[in-house]
């Protein structure tokens, strides 16, 4: 796409048929060598499909060598299992998937060439060896072209395939490099071929060159010079070897920068996750004092919104999802206002009796979901936006997805906090968790309060849950697996704080992912729980106790 | 109340007529399920399947289960929402015990490793799996494992004075941890498939109809001691202290009482019934895997015992069968209903029971017990 075509299809046609006619010649000139390949780009693509693995490696190579103009989609092509064969005359072309057809460009005049039954073709076979071999070619091509990012990236590339011919292909290329990041990166990974070299004084300058380099591959080079990992190190040279040991120490130490920086930002992310599972019943549990075991069950309720408003704009998936969220909030909230006023109003002051009646609806809500969509699980597209990593540099990269969480996270949580402080709703919602009698005495309709409060948390929930819908399987027992972790999210934090749930949530995310590299996934999330039951009984109340007469009645 | 507690333990077991009911139906269920079972030829309408016997005989070591709750829950006011994590320690003892007993009989021969642990190329037998060939060390941990794990638990609950729903959620906190560590293969209880392929029990083969109903007869013997100690307890000096607290916690500690102690001893004993139901639920069904320590399997045992009618005894155990006969009925018949009813029956048994069957069967009788 990048490159602009240089031939249009006649001319290029008649030139191929050109060298077609001096392979023919050449070809039998070497007729007592063992098959030779040919040395043309026509007859190097006819050879093709028939060769072996390691000749299909060779062609590769020798057509990046030639270096025609449509080699480098070709190749791509190959690399990705487009290029075809099409049985009966054997012709190569790039197919594109159309429907039930495949759409075909041929691969030697690189002419659109109609459309072909998939039967009729067979795919140029590949293996993991010659992907890569693919990919160094594809490099060497791109070191040519004219965008200065993509000669940078085409020699990170080589530099982690090194050998002789791409050596000299840089070096060549080095004379003549204008951009400077390029001519860099070009030192790097002249610097990588370096170490090989059998001249101390080489050696030492290429150390140098590599210290403060954060690339795996770079590490991965210098690290067995140095002795890295209890091995014996390979330099002999003590002044190479001591430059060598302290570029290795300077890389260390920003791989494990960095590596704390992603495990901070994993348990950031999983702490949103926890957040925004708790939240809603930092409201119905923290504020009311109802134990709302069916809060699981209205996240999952939220999850299911966001399937069917995909279902509803299947080709806006992602308008779909920005869509539910509001839609999720309405479905959840409503649930959650009949709850109350069916079942919970009846059992105010009982928190033990709302828990076991709230169980049964949350049994009620799994097997509904369980006869309408179901029991398998249901799949919530990711948006094209939302998936795929932003890298930030070698040794760092975050998913945008859990970067959207956090901030999801953060939205939801200001909302609430607005809604809570900043509004009448909010303001007699804190006045009847204070004292229910006084309120009722200055005119608040607590009824109406109390089912509005319920419906807030439990609208909460339902966004959470269109947010679960991007990370886990949208099932009936979504909501089962959170209903620990949000409890004790918010006993941690102190019931009735907004802000104990935050710092709990996101506290306990962080500590979780902390131990898991010393202690594994299941162990750090027993040691969590152990560690709460553990805090509970130094603090009953929680991070953030709430003070006041209120406080002591619960 | 202080009458009963004037006369002898015989006299506070037969004071009351739901205790004489639950002992009469005990005791005619323990004459006539293997009188039908093994007296009644097999092609006759009164038999009793192998099969039901095993049934029933699951049913009581539930309602074991579901008297522990009750002890703790309707006299103490300790809502526990990890009892299922007692029976399942008591369950995991026994299935210890059983395991061992295959000995070279497993898949895989080995003498003295259970077949998952050659399975998981394991070497040598963890010490915590020594001892178990023996019947009575095995005993002593059914009692033993849940009883100290419930003391130490109780013994840093109750004196920091965690109560009401902090409790609860903490108890549920516990069996989850229990659920996610038993999962853990590198635990050496089996994983996720637990321990099963049971051969015998005392050099007796499982599979004979006499040893499943000397299981039942065990079970029934065991629900019925354990009723009788629950109503000894509740009936005594002590019980009536454990009342007070669940009345008035502060009032009790002000009048000098330890109140901590009280609830400690009582969550152990409580602990303790449901670790020997557990042991004697395992060899019945012939598993044992960590799902039974999963929340969802505590709460159910609260639902038993509030349908029942919590505060009873016999009321937790009537609730006990009752809500696992329909279980067994409708997950046959009618499978898809099962968790509506089951939702349905917790929501409405809350709303307008709040005194389970037994407090409305006594209010039509004239609101006297």
């Amino acid at each position: 796409m990048r490159r602009p075509s240089i031939l249009a299809g006649p001319g290029w046609l008649m030139l191929a048929g050109l060298i077609w006619l001096l392979c023919h010649n050449t070809v039998r000139a070497d007729d007592a060598a063992p098959a030779p390949l040919p040395a043309d780009y026509a007859g190097l693509l006819a050879a093709l499909p028939q060769a072996d693995y390691a000749d299909k490696a060779q062609i590769v190579h020798n057509l990046a060598v030639l270096a025609a103009p449509h080699t480098r989609e070709v190749l791509a092509a190959l690399h990705d299992g487009r290029l075809e064969t099409r049985q009966g005359d054997g012709k190569l072309f790039l197919v594109e998937e159309r429907g039930d057809a495949l759409a075909l460009t041929d691969a030697v005049s690189f002419a659109a060439a109609g459309e072909g039954k998939p039967d009729d073709f067979e795919r140029v076979r590949t293996n993991n060896a010659l992907r890569r071999a693919i990919e160094v070619a594809l490099a060497q091509l791109d070191l040519g072209d004219t965008s200065p990012k993509v000669r940078a990236a085409a020699v990170r590339q080589m530099r982690q395939h090194l050998d002789e011919d791409l050596e000299s292909a840089l070096r060549q290329r080095r004379g003549q490099e204008q951009d400077a990041g390029v001519r860099h990166q070009i030192d790097l990974a002249l610097a990588v071929a370096d170490l090989g070299s059998g001249d101390a004084a080489a050696r030492l300058a290429a150390v140098r060159a590599l210290d403060g380099e954060t690339a795996p591959d770079v590490y991965n080079a210098l690290a067995p010079l140095a002795g890295a990992g209890g091995a014996a190190p390979t330099e002999s040279d003590p002044q190479v070897l001591a430059a060598a040991i302290a570029a290795v120490r300077h890389i260390q130490n920003w791989r494990d920068f960095y590596g704390a920086l992603e495990t901070l930002f994993f348990g950031l992310s999983l702490g949103s996750v926890l957040v925004l599972a708790a939240i809603g019943l930092a409201i119905s549990f923290g504020v009311m004092g109802v134990i709302n075991m069916a809060h699981g069950e209205l996240m999952m309720l939220g999850a299911y919104t966001a399937y069917v408003m995909q279902q509803l704009m299947p080709a806006h998936p992602g308008a779909a999802l920005l869509l539910s969220i509001p839609a999720a909030f309405l479905v959840s909230g409503a649930a959650g206002v009949v709850i109350e006023r069916t079942v919970v109003r009846h059992l105010y002051g009982r928190p033990l009796e709302t828990l076991l009646a709230t169980f049964g609806l949350s049994l009620v809500l799994q097997q509904l979901v369980r006869s309408v969509f179901s029991p398998l699980n249901r799949s919530v597209v990711t948006p094209q936006w939302m998936s795929g990593l932003w890298q930030v540099n070698e040794l760092f990269s975050i998913t945008w997805i859990r970067l959207y969480i956090v901030i999801f996270m953060l939205l939801v949580f200001a909302l609430l906090w607005l809604v809570m402080n900043k509004t009448s709703l909010g303001l007699k919602v804190r006045a009847v968790a204070q004292n229910r009698g006084m309120a009722r005495a200055m005119g608040i309709r607590t009824e109406r309060v109390d089912a509005m409060t319920f419906g807030l948390g439990s609208g909460i929930a339902g966004m959470a849950g269109v947010a679960l819908s991007q990370l886990t399987n949208v099932g009936p027992n979504l909501g089962q697996g959170y209903i620990v972790d949000s409890f004790m999210v918010v006993v941690f934090g102190g019931v009735g704080s907004l802000w104990g749930t935050l710092v709990s949530g996101l506290s306990l995310g962080i500590v979780n992912k902390l131990l898991e590299p010393y202690a594994g996934a299941v162990i750090a999330k027993i040691l969590v729980l152990v560690f709460l039951i553990l805090f509970i009984q130094r603090r009953p109340r929680g991070l953030f106790p709430q003070k006041g007469r209120a406080a002591e009645g619960m | 109340m202080a009458a009963m507690a004037k006369s002898g333990p015989v006299a506070v077991l037969a004071g009351d007529l739901g205790g004489r009911l639950f002992y009469a139906v005990l005791l005619a269920a323990a004459v006539l399920v293997p009188l039908l079972n093994l007296a009644v030829p097999e092609g006759s309408l009164l038999h009793l399947s192998g099969f039901s016997v095993t049934l029933i005989g699951k049913y009581m070591t539930y309602a074991l289960l579901a008297i522990a709750v009750d002890l703790i829950w309707g006299y103490c006011g300790i809502l526990s929402l990890g009892h299922a994590a007692f029976f399942a320690l008591g369950g995991y003892a026994m299935g210890m015990y059983l395991m061992r007993q295959i000995g070279s009989r497993g898949v895989y021969g080995d003498p003295l490793l259970p077949d998952f642990m050659v399975f998981l190329n394991w070497k040598a037998l963890p010490w915590y799996w020594h001892g178990f060939e023996s019947f009575p060390f095995a005993m002593l941990m059914v009692v033993l494992a849940p009883g100290l794990l419930a003391f130490a638990f109780g013994w840093f609950a109750f004196r920091s004075r965690v109560t009401g729903v902090y409790l609860s959620i903490i108890t549920q906190a516990l069996t989850y941890a229990l659920l996610l560590a038993f999962f853990r293969n590198e635990m050496g209880f089996g994983g996720n498939n637990g321990l099963t392929d049971f051969k015998d029990l005392l050099g007796a083969d499982l599979h004979r109809p006499a040893v499943r109903i000397a299981l039942f007869l065990a079970s029934a013997v065991a629900l019925g001691l354990g009723y009788a100690a629950c109503r000894l307890i509740a009936a005594s000096r002590f019980g009536r202290v454990v009342q007070a607290i669940r009345d008035a916690e502060s009032r009790t500690r002000f009048i000098g009482y330890r109140v901590e102690s009280y609830k400690l001893w009582l969550f152990a004993f409580s602990a303790v019934l449901a670790g020997i139901a557990g042991a004697l639920y395992v060899p019945q069904v012939g598993i044992i895997n960590p799902s039974e320590f999963s929340p969802i399997n505590s709460i159910e045992v609260v639902i038993w015992v509030a349908v029942g009618g919590r505060n009873t005894l016999y009321g937790a155990a009537l609730g006990a069968v009752l809500v696992n006969f329909a279980k067994s009925w409708f997950t046959a018949a009618l499978p898809e209903v099962w968790l509506y009813a089951l939702g349905a029956l917790f929501v409405l048994v809350t709303i307008f029971l709040p005194q389970g069957i037994v407090g409305f069967v006594r209010q039509r009788l004239g609101g006297k017990s």
